[in-house]
């Protein structure tokens, strides 16, 4: 799989055909692409100027690149694409994109739900919002956590 | 040597993102070294990174408290992750 973290934005388009020209074999290309929601807070009551993405840098790479085996080893998937924005992003802006291929569609979209559900639990990446009200980190959601459940994993470290 | 870097609101909280120290003869452990961080900084310190929701890694590696560390290693505390 490509792995990438950049702060450039992503093309859906060139990166879909990208993945047809490099695999052979494939019946279906699953993608998900996240964006900067422009309103958060409990009631969805503050609005977002911009977002801004922290990580660490070589433990990012390291932790995509694991799960994305951990996904090829699960499901019979062809190839696939993790691209991971970081720094300044507007809202409205892509933040990440999952795409993976396979020969039938159930392997990827279910590579691709696994992919963004623990990417979003053990990928060292934090957000931080910047609204009328001024900047606040974002705080970890329990949600997330209990995604995992469903691929009988642990949730993140003690 | 080893290396200890801070992500997110705790670089922010602490104020620092990162620092070289020896490994003191008393650090073994990760639990160690966040005990003996809040004897060098004091409370400030102690109430950041005995946070119970703070994780951390160990060459890149997330790890718990009891985790083992060694020479030239590289430590590093951040809050849960919120990527994706």
């Amino acid at each position: 799989m490509k792995i990438a973290v950049q702060r450039e934005d992503f093309d859906l388009q060139e990166e879909t055909a990208a993945l047809r020209s490099r695999s052979q074999g494939i019946g279906a290309i699953v993608t998900f692409s996240g964006l900067v929601r422009d309103w958060h807070g409990d009631s969805g009551d503050s609005k977002v100027a911009s977002l801004f993405l922290e990580h660490y840098p070589g433990m990012t790479e390291k932790s995509l690149r694991a799960i994305a085996t951990e996904a090829e080893e699960r499901w019979p998937v062809l190839d696939g694409t993790i691209i991971h924005r970081i720094g300044e992003l507007a809202a409205g802006e892509q933040i990440v994109l999952v795409a993976v291929c396979s020969a039938h569609r159930q392997a990827a979209f279910a590579a691709c739900e696994f992919i963004m559900d623990y990417l979003k639990t053990r990928a060292p990446f934090w957000k931080k919002t910047r609204d009328e009200r001024g900047e606040h980190w974002v705080d970890a959601r329990e949600s997330d956590v209990s995604a995992l459940d469903k691929w009988k994993i642990q949730g993140s470290a003690e | 040597m080893i290396t200890i870097r801070y992500f997110a609101s705790i670089r922010e909280s602490l104020g620092l993102d990162q620092q070289q120290i020896e490994l003191p003869a008393n650090v073994s452990t990760v639990a160690q070294l966040v005990r003996h961080l809040s004897g060098l900084h004091g409370e400030s310190w102690a109430r950041v990174l005995r946070d119970g929701a703070v994780l951390v890694a160990l060459n890149q590696e997330v790890v718990s408290k009891t985790a083992v560390v060694r020479d030239r290693d590289e430590v590093a505390f951040f809050p849960p992750v919120t990527g994706g």
